[in-house]
């Protein structure tokens, strides 16, 4: 009897050691296990049966607490889990609230951020860099290198989507592997939709003249790179849509996309880290800001626009093909 | 300027550079290259670290052609550089060490993808160490977790795909904390490079203006990064995300990419908010005490486990606590002694996670403990390698570990006060469940294997696995022996840095 206490018995002590002993078997454990692992064919549940077997007394205090355990420990657990999270988020959440109230009013000419640093980026931009659209000077010339780790984060986040999705190169040969991933594509797709086609036709070149403008016009008006490079994306999303994987890869592949997306970031690191290495070392650069308002001005800004373009127009369309059919 | 001055930037802008370059090179050629640029930018951070230590002073880099508050800069000292070279030393070891494990626990299609991911991973640890702009900071740090969960995710297995979902969903989580810190501070003070911020945040604070938010932005900053680099209760992604990925991306992550993070809150702490203000808000005894709980936890936790590279992993948890205590410490003792157990740990979490990879290699592919018991024989230099990790962690003398837990402990004599006793309780303690585990796994790795099975697997010579532990080796012996021109090299690092 006193054996069975210390074993299950509500001993502090016992259950530190148990707890300590268990391992890290937590929820994602079973999660995975269930998902998993074959079901225990009847001998092996015989077997585990046979060797977890114990004597009745202590069967019956282990039943107790386990069905305990399971109907209403968990659901205790759960509960307390869940009045600590609404808890916690209240409580941040008020918190921010708070600091909010606490911060400078919005659009005071006095407030902090309008200090020496804004200042120079309004008045100066335009002499300084050449570009009219000042925000296009603070991104792609003040504070150019952010805007290169920016452009980074795209490139990482395509590669990363890539590796999780992308069918391997030997399934695609598989062709009742394709067939079934047209399928699956096809299911709630309309195909060779006669209206859609139409429209396309007429909305598809109008979204990339409008794309193309806008990362163009970048250092002149609104807009820039990551706007155009988006509209750029979302024109060849219609595309694809209307007349299919067969007709956009007749101009855009896999290898399409990584060539442009190399091209222009190997572009952008190599520019920039020439512009970079001058202003760092002071010597005078062959880029220089020209006249504001024309289109071949504000240096290297047109040109890092289009590469920025490029990239998130290929990151927009790729991450779009991939959770569709597994592949660019 | 002279031309050694621009390898930090050149640093960063090679990695970056061949990252793009690397998508479209093929397994073979992408991994050559990779550890050609690899190599390359360690020789020349130590090249930068030596002349830098002869200059004795920092100075900065202007990333274009606009000077300091307008444009982006760069800024290298003595800890930055010191820093910047055994980063690159250890991401090469790593690295150089995993390649034979990633042959097969990654498919052929994706290695080119997986080397993006590591250059990446370093043109983002470069830019964190060298970064005088919290924004940029920002920015890298984003890439950075990004490409840590994809090289998590990298080995197809399904286990993988929920450590990285749950990498990315906690760092995430850190991540939007950190950034609506930094906005924060923006709001307040109109500045993003340090410098300048340093001297609008003293003002703010010696005006007594904004109280609250001034508080509210030291602790988003710290708990962002704190989720990040897995400080105690935040820890819950760290066993899967080091258990089960690769061994390389084990010890790349365990031993820089979490150390990325606390670099960053280093500057951020010393050279943005200052050590004044810190006090003044009270942050450091809560960051203090979130270290001490996570030394205690992290090594409890870990005596749990069953598989030894889960146990690893909870030790990291442990040692991150013990970085964060120094932090805590607010003294310039305790920082220094932080930065060189950042150094120490990441000399030796990288060596471990190689080792109980060909340990693993060697024993059926397990990493439990029954499985792992005579796994030294079999691979005498993982075992010896493991070993010196294992004693190093422990504190044992002529090992990196030893004089790390020592420059804690004067710390805290430093200091006095209660802190003193907190101190050395948590020391003790750790070290004293450090040994439980540690040694234990040691004397199993020794040990009769397991009746039946007898997995007399002669290690599979990888060359490249061999010199990579052999100068992890060397590398945790050399910070054990010469610690105090380290420890007096951050010193003086320090003194200019804030």
């Amino acid at each position: 009897m006193a054996r069975i206490r210390s074993d299950y018995g509500p001993s502090p002590r016992r259950n530190f050691l148990l707890w300590l002993r268990s391992g890290d078997e937590c929820f994602d454990r079973a999660l995975i296990d269930s998902v998993s692992a074959p079901a225990p064919s009847e001998a092996e549940r015989g077997r585990s049966a046979e060797v977890r077997r114990v004597p009745r007394k202590e069967e019956k205090v282990y039943r107790k607490a386990e069905a305990w355990n399971r109907e209403k420990g968990t659901k205790l657990t759960r509960r307390l889990y869940l009045a600590l999270c609404v808890v916690t988020a209240l409580a941040v959440i008020l918190l921010l609230l708070r600091t909010a109230a606490l911060l400078p009013p919005f659009g005071e000419a006095s407030n902090p951020a309008n200090n020496e640093v804004s200042r120079r980026y309004i008045e100066q931009g335009m002499e300084e860099t050449g570009a009219v659209n000042i925000v296009a000077g603070m991104i792609l010339d003040y504070r150019a290198f952010d805007t290169l780790g920016e452009s980074n984060v795209l490139f990482v986040a395509a590669c990363t989507v890539i590796i999780l999705l992308r069918v391997a190169a030997g399934d695609r040969d598989d062709a009742a592997r394709r067939l079934e991933l047209e399928t699956d594509d096809r299911m709630y797709e309309p195909k060779d939709d006669l209206i859609l086609q139409r429209i396309a036709a007429v909305l598809v070149p109008l979204v990339w003249m409008l794309g193309l403008y806008i990362i163009l016009n970048g250092h002149l008006s609104p807009g820039g790179g990551f706007s155009g490079g988006t509209v750029l994306g979302a024109g060849l999303i219609l595309y694809l849509n209307a007349f299919g994987f067969a007709k956009t890869e007749r101009f855009f592949t896999y290898r399409t996309f990584r060539v442009i997306s190399v091209t222009a970031l190997t572009f952008y690191a190599v520019s920039k880290s020439y512009s970079f290495f001058t202003g760092a070392n002071h010597l005078s650069s062959v880029i220089t800001p020209g006249t504001p308002g024309m289109l071949f001005s504000a240096g290297l800004i047109p040109y890092l626009n289009i590469a920025v373009g490029l990239v998130v127009a290929c990151t927009v369309y790729a991450f779009y093909t991939l959770f569709r059919k597994g592949d660019v | 300027m002279m031309l050694w001055q621009s390898v930090p930037f050149a640093c960063i802008l090679l990695a970056l550079g061949s990252a793009a370059v690397t998508g479209v090179l093929r397994g073979r050629a992408a991994r050559c290259w990779t550890l050609a640029v690899l190599g390359v930018e360690t020789a020349a951070s130590a090249v930068l670290a030596a002349l830098v230590a002869r200059s004795g002073t920092y100075y900065t880099y202007m990333m274009g052609h606009f000077p300091a508050p307008w444009g982006n800069e760069l800024r290298v000292g003595l800890t930055e550089a010191l820093l910047g070279c055994g980063f690159s030393l250890v991401m090469l070891l790593s690295l150089a060490g995993g390649l034979r494990d990633l042959e097969e626990d990654v498919s052929s299609g994706r290695h080119s993808l997986y080397y993006v991911m590591i250059l990446l991973l370093q043109a983002s640890l470069q830019a964190q160490i060298y970064t005088n702009d919290i924004f940029t900071g920002y920015v890298f740090a984003e890439i950075m977790t990004i490409a840590a969960a994809a090289s998590i995710a990298v080995s197809d297995r399904g286990r993988n795909l929920l450590a990285a979902t749950r990498y990315m969903i906690m760092n995430l989580i850190g991540s939007a904390l950190f950034l609506l810190g930094v906005i924060l501070l923006y709001d307040l003070t109109g500045h993003l490079l340090m410098s300048p911020l340093r001297n609008a945040v003293s003002a703010l604070y010696a005006g007594g203006e904004y109280r609250i938010p001034m508080t509210v932005v030291p602790a988003l900053i710290f708990v962002g990064l704190g989720v990040k680099s897995a400080l105690f209760p935040f820890h819950t992604w760290v066993p899967d995300a080091y258990g089960c990925s690769t061994p390389a991306s084990a010890a790349i992550l365990s031993s820089l990419v979490s150390k990325g993070y606390i670099v960053l809150l280093i500057k951020i702490a010393v050279r943005v908010l200052g050590t004044d203000v810190i006090r003044g808000t009270g942050a450091d005894d809560v960051i203090f005490g979130f270290g001490v709980a996570g030394m205690v936890m992290g090594s409890v936790l870990a005596i749990r486990q069953t598989d030894v590279r889960r146990m690893t992993a909870y030790s990291s948890v442990a040692q991150i606590g013990y970085i964060y205590m120094g932090m805590g410490l607010n003294t310039e003792a305790g920082i220094t002694a932080a930065l060189f157990h950042i150094l120490a740990h990441a000399a030796c979490k990288g060596m471990l996670f190689i080792a109980l990879g060909t340990l693993a290699d060697v024993s059926g592919g397990s990493s439990r403990f029954d499985a792992l018991k005579g796994a030294g024989k079999r691979a005498p230099l993982a075992g010896a390698a493991f070993t010196v990790g294992a004693l190093s962690m422990t504190g044992f003398p002529f090992l990196g570990g030893f004089p790390s837990k020592m420059n804690f402990v004067l710390a805290g004599l430093d200091y006095g006060g209660t802190h003193l006793w907190i101190v050395l309780a948590a020391v003790v303690v750790s070290t004293a469940l450090n040994a439980v585990y540690f040694l234990r796994t040691v004397i199993a790795l020794y040990g009769k294997p397991a009746e039946g099975g007898s997995l007399a697997v002669s290690e599979k010579n990888g060359f490249a696995r061999a010199a990579s532990l052999s100068c992890f080796m060397a590398l945790n012996i050399g910070l054990g022996l010469a610690f105090h021109p380290v420890m007096e090299w951050l010193r003086q690092g320090l003194a200019t840095l804030g």
